[in-house]
Parts: C-alpha cells; structure tokens; sequence
C-alpha cells in the first residue's frame, strides 16, 4: 500500500536501462525461476478451474445424473439471466456491498482518526481492533444471530423503540440488516487499520499550517486530511467492496438464504452443491466472476487509481 | 494534534473497546449460560446461573475434536507452504530485476479479488475425479493459492526495507556467504516472514467456503464448517450454548495470536494491505 511508495529501490530502476548483460540475463532467469512456483500455484487452483466452469457451463449436467450430459450452448446463461431469483440475489448482494462498505468507511475513519491520537494504551487498542478481524466469520455470524435472536438475544432489550418479541429473521429487511450489522463489526477494523496507515502520510506540518491559516476543524478534515490520503481510502474501499460482494458466510449462518436475503455467492453454492447443478453452477460461476472483473473495472474507472502505483508495486 | 488527549479521543477509544468487544463477551457469557437457561430463552446478557457444563459437553465432543485437528493440521501446513513459497517470489521482486514482474502481481491482485465460491463448482468436481475430495490435501492446495498473494504482498513490503547492503558488509568484515546469510538477513527478514506466517494462517483458520464444499466427513472438515453443520435438526433452535462455548474455544488461539503479535500483525496489515 502507500506506505511501501517511498521504498520503491532507485538503484533497481537504473539498472533496468543498461542494455542486456550476461549478468541482467542471469538475473532474469533467476527472478522468473523463482517466481515460477508462486505463479504456478496461483493458477493452477483458479485458471484452470475457472476455464473449466466456462466449459461445463454450456452443459447440461447433473451430478446425480452425470451420463445424461448434453450440450446446451447459452442456455444456461439465458435461463440464469431471465430469472428473477438472479436478479433479487444480485440486487442484495449490491445492497449488502453499498450499505456495508458506506458504514465501514464512515466508521472505520472515525477509529482510525482516533487510534492516530491514543498515545498511551496503544497496545490495548490495537489489540482489541484485531479481534474482530481475526475471528472466524462463521463465528461472529454466530454472535450476531444469537444478538438479534428472538429468544436469546439481547439487542430487542437494548433498543428503545423496538419491541421485545420482534423477530429480526422473520421478514426481508430485518433480517439483511442483521447480516449486515455482522459484517459491518467484523471488517470495520480491517478498514481502520488501511485508513490509519494512509491517515500517518498525511504530513502535520500541513494539518498545523492549515490550522495557523484558521481553517477550522471540518475545514482541515475535507480540505486538507482527506485529499491527502485520497489513495489509501480508495485502495480500503475497493478491496471491501469486492470482499462485500462475495459474501457468503455470514448468510449461509444467519438465514440460509431464507426471507429472500440470498446473495449471488450463495445462489452459486447451492445449485452446485446442495442441487447438484453443475452445469447452471457453472454458468452463476462464470457470471459471479465476470460481476466481480465489471466491480473492479468501474471502481478503478470511477476513482481513476494506478493500483499498483497506489501499492508502490511500480 | 498527536500530543493532546481531548474528551473525545477517550469517547473514541471507549467506543473502539466496547464496538470491538462486545460480541465477543456477549458470546462468552451466552457459553457460561447452562444449556437448560437457553432453550427455555435467556435475553438477559449475563447468565442468571454460571456453568461449565457447554465446555465439558463441546470438549468432549468427538465431532468437535476432529475438526480442531483438521483446522489446526491444515491451516499449519498451508501456512508454512505458503510462505515458503511466497518468500522466495518476495525476495525476487523485491531484490532482481526481471520481465514479468508486474505480471506477477497482477495475478496476485487478481486472485486477491476473486470470487471463491466461483470455483466450488469446477474443484468439487476435479477434487473428486482426483481422489483429493474430503482430503486434507484437497483444503491446503486452494489454501495456498489464495493466501499466496496475501503472502507475497507482506514479504515484498519487510523485504524492501531490509538494509541488503549489510550482507556484503559483514563478508568484508570476514563472514563467510553462509554465515552473513544467517547472522544478518535471516534475522532482519524473520520478522517479516513471521508476520506473514500469522496473517496467512489466520486466512486459512477463517476459510469456509472450501471448508464445507470440498469436505463431505470428519476426515477433513475443518471447523468453521463443523461450527455451522453443528446446528442440529432444527435450523432455528440451534443449541444456542454449546455452540458459543465450541465459538469461543476456536476463539481463543485467536485472541492470544492477537495479545502476542498485535504490533507484527498491524505492521504486516498496513504494508501488504490486502485481506485475502
């Protein structure tokens, strides 16, 4: 991320320039000999599988069945694309990824701002801030179920306006708020961490000038703070966004799919797995993957960041 | 700005505790509770009676038990692979000059953003042509692919700001190769190796999607899917309890993972940048 951009070596560039030595060539094969395995292993596991679902995705091909394969060229995508149910699990999925990385920035700003201050009891802070991060997904899905549960939970008490027997999972929108409420405490901190080490390149000489000058407090914030470390927000919220898109634990805990809170990921999951669909599987596959390369290309078109160069990878 | 400590720096710091502790004391007091006190329905959020009788039952339990071996022996071994791996392609885009280099990473970020659940579908099916289906091998093999780039970020990151230099100092200094190799580089590198260990491990410790569709048994399922599949006949009275006590005990290695290398594991998020 931007805080590897000065690192980048100046000696490793002006090397690149000199025309090609024995040494160069040497070390070029070194480098590609030693990437080689990494390289392959990434591939091996995603490339292969991922020409294998556009394959079998012109097939119809049960599982169960699995002699009565037949070819169906673009059938399976049309039947997929005509669907309605396709349409609902993308229009959650899209509500579930807008919502939660909105509140995660907002939120996630705020702690980083706060951690940028603690100067005493930094340990304690940090440590907490990890432990949402690093528990199972499953796990807090858990928590969070139990929390808005009906009979075991206690969040119906703690609100005010919301009335004791009410049953968070027993309709739509509810029950999406309680997956999101499970996501939102789950990667918040992760978004605090890739704020406040965007929030530290901030330089304070500015922030002190801008405050000498008589800017005030949400001046210095929206003029100075946050076009600063305009970098690091966008690099926070893409990688959420597209890790909000897949979602797929916490709805596979919390509802199962049930009160039409089912998200494109787990729409794919259960016609390979539980309906033994391999053919249509694929077919959601390959459009889960290609919504997932649109994600990216719009948000990258839309915030018009160099990833690599964002991530000092240059 | 950095040096004072206004009111609302200690409500923010008060509010970071309690947004980042509360479900996890609230999961913890529902595990105290006895199973009894949740079927007949508890909202209250401490135990009207504290009991350890969850633990003993979740302990015991052989499914549970299973599922700790196979979380921690699958989780260990794609871990080491992993970054044994990612170290020597860290070392090269860090350290060589080499075509291909933004092609690598490009692939990483790519498999950094992939859609999972997109290759249940084809790996179900090659896993059990292959014979990998409900194996551990079948779970460390995508483990590995999909903490690589994680990996390969964190390591690039330390291993660029290692003071390479230092290495031929010591040989000038009269070190052998072998012993400026292990006196300076190892212990400058380690750090980051390590973090990186941690990070990848936490990925492979959270992981469900391959968890429950490429394992069919206990002879590889790991226990984030054991946890779900726990839920028994009925979907919606799971057994509230017993569950958040078996929630918490895969919550401890965590939390104590967290306590030990909080500042590693900080350093390591913000320069790799990339949840897996």
């Amino acid at each position: 991320m931007s805080t590897g951009a000065a690192t980048a070596t100046p000696a490793a560039a002006k090397k690149a320039k000199k025309p090609p030595s024995d040494r160069t060539r040497a070390e070029n094969r070194l480098g590609l000999k030693l990437v080689a395995p990494a390289v392959i292993m990434m591939l091996l596991v995603t490339a292969y599988p991922m020409g294998r679902a556009l394959y079998l995705s012109l097939f119809k091909y049960r599982l169960s069945a699995p002699d009565d394969r037949e070819f169906v060229g673009l059938n399976n995508y049309l039947t997929v694309l005509t669907d309605s149910l396709w349409w609902t699990d993308v229009f959650n999925t899209v509500v579930i990824m807008v919502v939660t990385v909105a509140f995660e920035l907002v939120i996630g700003f705020a702690f980083a701002m706060v951690m940028h201050r603690v100067i005493f009891a930094r340990g304690l802070i940090r440590t907490s801030i990890l432990i949402p991060y690093g528990i199972i997904t499953v796990v807090s899905a858990f928590a969070w179920q139990f929390a808005f549960s009906l009979n075991n939970g206690f969040v119906n008490g703690w609100l005010p306006f919301i009335a004791d027997d009410f049953n968070w999972f027993g309709d739509k929108w509810p029950a999406m708020i309680a997956i999101m409420v499970s996501e939102i405490w789950k990667t918040t901190p992760f978004m605090a961490l890739l704020l406040l080490a965007g929030l530290a390149q901030v330089s304070e000489d500015t922030v002190e000038a801008a405050k000498v000058d008589g800017a005030t407090w949400w001046q210095r914030l929206w003029k100075v703070i946050i076009p600063n470390m305009k970098a690091a927000i966008m690099v926070a919220v893409l990688f959420r966004a597209l890790d909000a898109y897949r979602i797929f634990d916490n709805i596979f805990v919390m509802t199962r799919g049930a009160q039409d809170t089912e998200s494109v990921s787990f729409l794919t999951y259960r016609q390979i797995i539980e309906q033994f669909e391999l053919g249509m599987g694929s077919a959601l596959s390959v459009l889960l993957f290609f919504s997932v390369l649109l994600i990216a290309w719009l948000l990258v078109k839309m915030f018009k960041v160099d990833l690599a160069s964002a991530r000092g990878e240059g | 700005m950095k040096s004072k400590l206004g009111p609302s720096t200690v409500i923010g710091m008060i509010a970071i505790l309690v947004w980042c502790l509360l479900p996890v004391v609230w999961i913890m007091m529902l595990s105290f509770k006895p199973e009894a006190e949740t079927a007949a329905g508890s909202p209250q959020f401490l135990p009207k009676e504290w009991s350890l009788e969850n633990y003993q039952s979740v302990l015991q339990d052989e499914l549970f038990q299973r599922a700790l071996i196979n979380s921690f022996g699958i989780s260990l071994i794609a871990t080491v692979l992993s970054v044994m791996i990612a170290t020597l392609t860290a070392y090269a885009i860090a350290r060589l000059e080499f075509k291909g280099k933004r092609i690598v990473l490009s692939i990483a970020l790519a498999i950094a953003m992939f859609p999972v659940v997109s290759l249940v579908g084809p790996l179900f099916d090659m896993w059990r042509t292959l014979g990998l289906y409900d194996t551990w091998p079948g779970l460390i093999i995508p483990y590995m692919s999909f903490t690589l780039p994680l990996a390969i970020w964190t390591l690039t990151a330390f291993f660029r700001e290692i003071p390479w230099e230092m290495e031929q100092a010591a040989q000038v200094d009269g070190a052998t190769s072998w012993q400026a190799f292990r006196k300076v580089i190892v212990p400058l590198a380690a750090p980051g190796v390590f973090t990186a260990a941690i990070l990848t491990f936490f990925f492979a410790w959270n992981d469900f999607v391959f968890g429950i569709s490429l394992t069919s048994t206990t002879a590889a399922r790991p226990v984030p899917a054991a946890l779900a599949f726990f839920v028994g006949p009925d979907q919606f009275n799971p057994p509230t309890s017993t569950l958040s006590a078996a929630a918490v005990v895969v919550t401890v290695p965590i939390i104590i993972i967290v306590l030990l290398f909080q500042r590693k594991i900080v350093a390591g998020l913000t320069s790799g940048a990339v949840k897996g």
